[in-house]
């Protein structure tokens, strides 16, 4: 047994972490929201030249045939950055959804970025740029409904809604990932806000109210990792849905902290701060909110 | 990364749970005069089968069993409803600061009685001034031929109504203040000067007690390290209790896995699906980031501000746990014994080993890096 991270994951993470950071994420996220697609391709191509929609889509259809943890690993950064588009459907769903003809016209400009996919659970996330979506025959005519994430761009599509099995849990899987990333960026920023702004002429930092309240936030973002990482590992429905549940409840206090601790500088849609905050709740009750994860652990 | 665990640890594992399964007994609570005796049966029968200490070395009892194996010994005993271990203070606190700062003869001398229950330690940490604030203790050691006359008073020491020997921080240099002058020493709770005086927990049990110390002699065989070096010494048992040994991930699956069954047996009420769900996923978590830290630890890493988060999760969680469980129980709760005994214990959680809020500020410091906080 080693539950760590490999060195390579670790690489793969640092060299995921200083692209996006260089990326201007948070423009493409806003520019994404309004629909205008071009900036956020700009990102997700660069994303693709680090292999990350390739990574479970095997060789023979021009992927990496890397495995569930990768896949983790990849999300977490890419909830940490907010990166926008349909990445978990393209990158975790379509690879084990596609099967024989689908497989083979499909895989390979998915794998190389030339492509996306998207899946209805039960909407579909960026159906108007989504070259293929997993279990309809064609796209036809989307119709946009509103997210309180302004850069989730949600479609109602005429397809049955995806609800179980290996491609489901896939998804769940770096949906729980993500959840970890965007909470992991909601406490740095509220650590680093803390120690500079000063109230009655102290860091709020040193203020044991707020101290406390991040201390929360470290530990359960600290305690929901292993069981996204393990959910990789033993792909076992139980595990992915204990991660999703715990993930989700992590970002969700981390995202609240983070407004606390900002007051009403967080409030704005100027901080990037929003840009976590909502798609956290958004997330967490997407694919599966918690009442049927929690249905899912305690099931015999 | 994985989760395999090899065909040695299996066949470890294996013969543990055959054994526990073969011998666990059900004893009368430690906190009485003849559930203490019949709890050191139980642990010199654990002895006989090198079970008590298995990570220790073979020489004292143990089979060098790995940080994995332990873990899933721990699991295997909590899973199998096997006693709680009347030694656990020395095994667990004692025991690793002998094997980090003791000499040869302190290991020889205190080791084999201790994995046997021969000889019980209690923990004389906490003063009636100095709780989670340990270094503002006043109970002091004063040089004298051969050793240390040891005076003041002790408090919430638990297991010390009923055990042999205790272990503490001393003050030897009272020109010096708070972490500094401080050393760490073994003393006889028999010996001439000591008075134990029980204090009743809540369940009515002498749980704990106080301990009152009047010019008693202690040999300077029984300091542990360097006399003055006592805070450093004692961080290694803080973080011991604090962190991975005592509180082993299979006390809180073994719970919540009888918890899911409780629920069912229920009828599966809606009104505690969630949080039994939530103490199930957190216990699992609470396993998992233990096989994490087992992992880093065998490739040479050391425990560190994590141990803070580890307590202040699972004091937590066993306190959810076991408050969903009374919960289940409603009308039966109150006389429902097994959880009613779990529910008093975790009851303590927050409270020692460091309070909660203390946790909260260490990891705020060293694993947040904010400032410190503004002193008066």
């Amino acid at each position: 047994m080693r539950f760590a991270l490999s060195a390579e994951h670790r690489d793969f993470a640092t060299s995921l972490h200083a692209y996006l950071a260089g990326a201007d994420t948070p423009g493409a996220a806003r520019a994404w929201a309004h629909g205008r697609h071009e900036p956020g391709l700009k990102v997700l191509r660069g994303l693709a030249e680090l292999g990350v929609p390739a990574l479970l889509i095997d060789e023979a259809h021009g992927g990496l045939g890397a495995g569930p943890v990768d896949l983790v690993v990849a999300f977490e950064a890419l909830g940490y950055h907010a990166v926008p588009g349909p990445l978990v459907e393209t990158a975790a769903v379509a690879p084990a959804a596609l099967t024989g003809a689908a497989a083979e016209r499909w895989l390979p400009s998915l794998a190389a970025g030339e492509a996306f996919a998207t899946v209805p659970v039960p909407l579909a996330l960026d159906a108007d740029i989504a070259a293929v979506v997993v279990g309809a025959e064609v796209v036809g005519q989307p119709e946009l409904v509103r997210s309180i994430d302004p850069t989730r761009r949600l479609f109602r599509v005429d397809a049955p809604p995806l609800t179980g099995g290996r491609a489901f849990d896939l998804g769940v899987l770096a949906v729980a990932a993500q959840l970890l990333g965007a909470g992991r960026w909601l406490l740095d920023a509220a650590v680093a806000y803390a120690k500079q702004r000063s109230q009655y002429d102290r860091l709020i930092g040193e203020y044991q109210a707020i101290r406390h309240l991040l201390a929360d936030v470290v530990t359960h973002l600290e305690l929901a990792r292993p069981l996204v990482h393990a959910a990789a590992v033993t792909a076992s429905p139980q595990d992915i849905s204990a991660a999703k549940v715990k993930a989700g409840d992590a970002a969700y206090l981390a995202a609240r902290t983070a407004l606390q601790v900002h007051g009403a500088i967080g409030y704005t849609a100027g901080h990037d701060l929003g840009l976590r905050l909502t798609k956290v709740r958004a997330l967490a009750g997407a694919w599966g909110d918690s009442g049927f994860h929690r249905e899912r652990v305690l099931a015999r | 990364m994985d989760l395999d665990i090899d065909a040695e640890s299996v066949a470890f594992r294996d013969e543990v749970r055959e054994w526990l399964a073969a011998h666990v007994p059900t004893l009368p609570s430690m906190d009485t005069a003849e559930g203490f005796a019949a709890h050191r049966e139980w642990e010199a029968q654990l002895a006989d089968a090198r079970l008590s200490v298995v990570s220790w070395p073979r020489e004292y009892g143990g089979r060098d069993a790995s940080l994995l194996q332990w873990v899933l010994f721990e699991e295997e005993y909590y899973a199998a409803r096997a006693p709680g271990r009347v030694s656990q203070n020395g095994i667990f606190m004692l025991g690793p600061t002998l094997f980090a700062h003791g000499t040869q003869e302190q290991r020889d001398r205190i080791l084999p009685a201790m994995a046997r229950g021969e000889q019980v330690w209690a923990q004389a940490w906490s003063e009636p001034e100095a709780g989670s604030d340990i270094a503002a203790l006043r109970s002091s050691a004063v040089r004298t031929e051969g050793g240390w006359l040891l005076s003041g008073q002790k408090t919430w020491s638990s297991r010390a109504a009923f055990a042999d020997r205790a272990f503490g921080l001393f003050r030897t240099d009272p020109g010096e203040r708070r972490h500094r002058g401080l050393t760490y020493l073994m003393f006889d709770l028999r010996a001439e000067g000591v008075t134990v005086r029980p204090i009743p927990q809540l369940d009515g049990e002498p749980g704990f007690a106080e301990i009152f110390l009047d010019n008693v002699f202690v040999p300077d065989a029984d300091v542990i390290g360097e006399p003055g070096q006592g805070w450093r010494v004692a961080m290694t048992t803080a973080n011991n209790e604090r962190g991975l040994s005592l509180r082993s991930p299979g006390r809180f699956l073994a719970a919540a896995n009888r918890l899911v069954d409780l629920w069912r047996s229920a009828g599966e009420p809606a009104a505690s699906r969630d949080r039994v769900a939530d103490a199930w996923i957190g216990a699992r978590a609470y396993q998992l980031y233990t096989f994490g830290t087992v992992s880093r630890l065998a490739e040479g890493g050391e425990l560190g501000p994590e141990s803070s988060v580890n307590k202040l999760f699972w004091s937590h969680l066993d306190l959810g746990l076991h408050d969903t469980a009374l919960d289940i129980l409603g009308p039966h709760a109150e006389t429902d014994r097994a959880w009613v005994e779990g529910y008093l214990f975790s009851l303590a959680g927050p409270i020692y080993g460091g309070t909660d809020q203390i946790q909260r500020n260490t990891i705020a410091e060293r694993l947040l890096g904010l400032p410190k906080e503004a002193r008066r």
